[in-house]
């Protein structure tokens, strides 16, 4: 059986590899001095939906994201590894939006898709950290989910078969197609690019990047249709104006604070010989090591 | 849109089952915080608990100062599956109209609370560190909105610290991580009414969706919760083996090894030892921090320790501010000196 798959994807800011010029002086984010990336466990999620390729031929992996422009970046990451095609959510109402409101519209994307047996992303994305999206995309499309997963043991007859993280183990859970999937940054890493997609596929742009690009290319585009990435409006997915972006959002941030810690008055030392015996002594003598 | 009166609607706190019908740490610790916050908007605290054979933890709920508690008690709610305990949570909210519900940030809470938060498009705030009461003006319709949660919580990879509100939309929903708030009991013979719902109710048979087949939990594989001394490496630890140092210095000292985020996706160490906003929070006698240069997200898992001691190269790094005690040095060099005086003193 064959199955149709929809890859949840998001660009974030490599929040991990954050630099001394990350912040400005004014407590803000420095957004330029942080490269974008494909969210790691998105990684994990695409690796997922791939095996399920591998041992299930004639399957097709779709990739959704939403974000500006430059997030076409990932649709192509996702094509080199085996990704079948992708459609860029992006409009400037989506901008501002919380977790629902994101939910919101992938989930109106996801229904103009259509026709999928599973929909697989990452359990959390590394800028927001807060593992909403998979579980509200379901609920938003009435489906089943199943998150923290780990592997995907088999996906026979519309039954599917997850080994899942739970606090303090694991637990293996079997649902019925059609589901919702979030897999944790702990399963398999993704395989890297082939080299033979990055041939086929380097040249595969959104309608915004061609006008941006040279046109040299032009006719390739009319020849092979799968270098042509879908951009989707808001009036593309038929989504409610309300319902995206900030005014989608019921949560507000009220305050960002750049942290100053209340400084101690701290002791400081060198890491000589003398100094690590008198630190070790000290600690010795008021009972705080024993 | 699912908007309702704020002021008189109670707090919830949604209860998780360990094995047994024994209530989570999580949960009896945001019941503390949720009775302090009802004191504080003079409303009641009411509990949810969702499982199969609950009778025992009943007098434990109400204990932490619960007036009203709804139980849920069916054979096939436990172990949890998200379908039926959101369903209940959603119809019982719709229901009783709560102006805040908490829940644990762990793999239950954050499977559950988004779901719920759609369902009755609510806010959802993840992971929070502190949760306070204050007032908050919309500065285009100058709307003043009294009494709102306030949800702080670090962001953007720990480098700063939101506040988020929750105006319009309610409940005011947020998750938080084991250990971040403390329990207390108020009273063990505090008298707080019992609800025993009938489950068919709020759950339909299309809800039992996704079936546990098989379970493993074990015992956890540390004890950094309640080790009175945590000895934490992060990146700046530079590689697996340095990482072993700080195991060799545990040993000694007694002690168990914590690690930053940046120290577990680097592969030095493994995640549950990740100490921080999205790990766990700690509060020990001694912290030596490691190669750790300190962001937010760390800070907030270990700024309780009564000591902290910064061994680092970087003079500058950020977790020097609030050590008691900083060595200017790579670990590789100072770790086996520790090791190598703490042998020839202690005796």
């Amino acid at each position: 059986m064959s199955l149709k798959i929809v890859v949840l994807a998001k660009q974030v800011p490599d929040t991990r590899n954050v630099g001394k010029d990350a912040m400005k002086a004014d407590g803000t984010i420095n957004r330029a001095a942080l490269p974008a990336i494909f969210n790691p466990e998105d990684l994990n999620a695409l690796e997922q939906a791939l095996r399920l390729k591998d041992t299930h031929p004639g399957s097709t992996i779709t990739l959704l994201t939403m974000g500006p422009g430059r997030a076409a970046e990932i649709i192509r990451e996702g094509l080199y590894r085996g990704a079948d095609n992708g459609y860029l959510l992006t409009d400037r109402a989506f901008a501002g939006a919380d977790t629902l409101a994101t939910s919101y519209a992938l989930a109106t994307a996801i229904r103009k898709i259509k026709d999928f047996d599973l929909i697989i992303g990452g359990r959390q994305a590394i800028d927001g950290d807060t593992a909403q999206v998979g579980p509200q995309v379901a609920e938003k499309l009435g489906l089943p989910q199943i998150t923290y997963a780990e592997e995907i043991k088999s996906c026979e007859n519309g039954v599917i078969t997850i080994l899942r993280h739970v606090d303090g183990g694991v637990e293996t859970v079997q649902g019925k197609l059609p589901l919702v999937i979030t897999v944790n940054g702990s399963a398999s890493p993704c395989r890297p690019r082939n080299a033979k997609y990055v041939q086929k596929y380097k040249h595969a742009k959104t309608v915004t990047e061609k006008q941006q690009g040279n046109l040299d290319y032009e006719e390739l585009y009319s020849k092979h249709d799968y270098l042509n990435l879908q951009e989707w409006s808001v009036a593309d997915v038929n989504g409610d104006l309300e319902q995206c972006g900030l005014s989608g959002s019921p949560t507000k941030v009220k305050a960002v604070q750049n942290i100053v810690f209340q400084a101690k008055e701290s002791k400081t030392l060198t890491a000589t010989d003398r100094d690590v015996e008198d630190l070790i002594i000290e600690l010795l003598d008021n009972h705080t090591i024993g | 849109m699912v908007k309702w009166q704020i002021i008189m609607n109670n707090i919830f706190v949604y209860c998780e089952i360990e094995d047994e019908s024994k209530v989570a740490d999580v949960s009896l610790e945001l019941l503390t915080k949720g009775r302090s916050l009802a004191n504080q908007l003079n409303c009641q605290l009411e509990a949810v608990v969702i499982g199969s054979n609950l009778d025992g933890a009943i007098p434990e709920v109400l204990s932490y100062g619960v007036d009203r508690l709804h139980v849920f008690d069916a054979p096939k709610l436990y172990p949890y599956t998200s379908l039926p305990h959101a369903s209940i949570l959603v119809n019982l909210f719709k229901q009783e109209k709560p102006q805040i519900a908490l829940m644990g940030a762990d793999v239950i809470g954050r499977d559950l609370g988004p779901r719920v938060s759609s369902a009755l498009t609510s806010g959802l705030t993840a992971d929070c560190t502190a949760l306070e009461i204050g007032d908050h003006e919309d500065k285009k319709t100058g709307t003043v909105y009294k009494d709102l949660l306030y949800q702080i919580r670090p962001a953007f990879g720990g480098n700063i610290v939101a506040t988020i509100v929750n105006p319009e939309h309610r409940p005011q929903m947020a998750t938080v991580r084991e250990g971040v708030m403390k329990k207390a009991i108020v009273n063990p013979n505090y008298k707080g009414e019992v609800i025993k719902h009938n489950v068919p109710d709020y759950v339909s048979e299309t809800d039992y969706a996704v079936t546990v087949i098989e379970r493993h939990l074990a015992k956890s594989k540390n004890n950094l919760k309640a080790s009175p001394i945590v000895i934490a490496g992060g990146y700046g630890v530079g590689s697996k083996a340095n990482f072993d140092l700080l195991f060799e210095l545990a040993k000694e000292l007694h002690a168990e090894v914590g690690a930053s985020r940046a120290a577990v996706d680097a592969g030095f160490t493994s995640n549950d030892r990740q100490v921080g906003q999205t790990g766990l929070t700690v509060r020990p006698k001694l912290y030596i921090a490691c190669g750790i240069s300190g962001q937010i997200q760390h800070i907030a898992g270990m700024q309780e320790s009564s000591m902290i001691i910064s061994i680092n190269n970087d003079p500058a790094a950020p977790i020097n501010q609030i050590a008691d005690y900083v060595v200017n040095g790579t670990v590789e060099e100072v770790v086996p000196k520790m090791i190598k005086y703490y042998k020839k003193n202690s005796k």
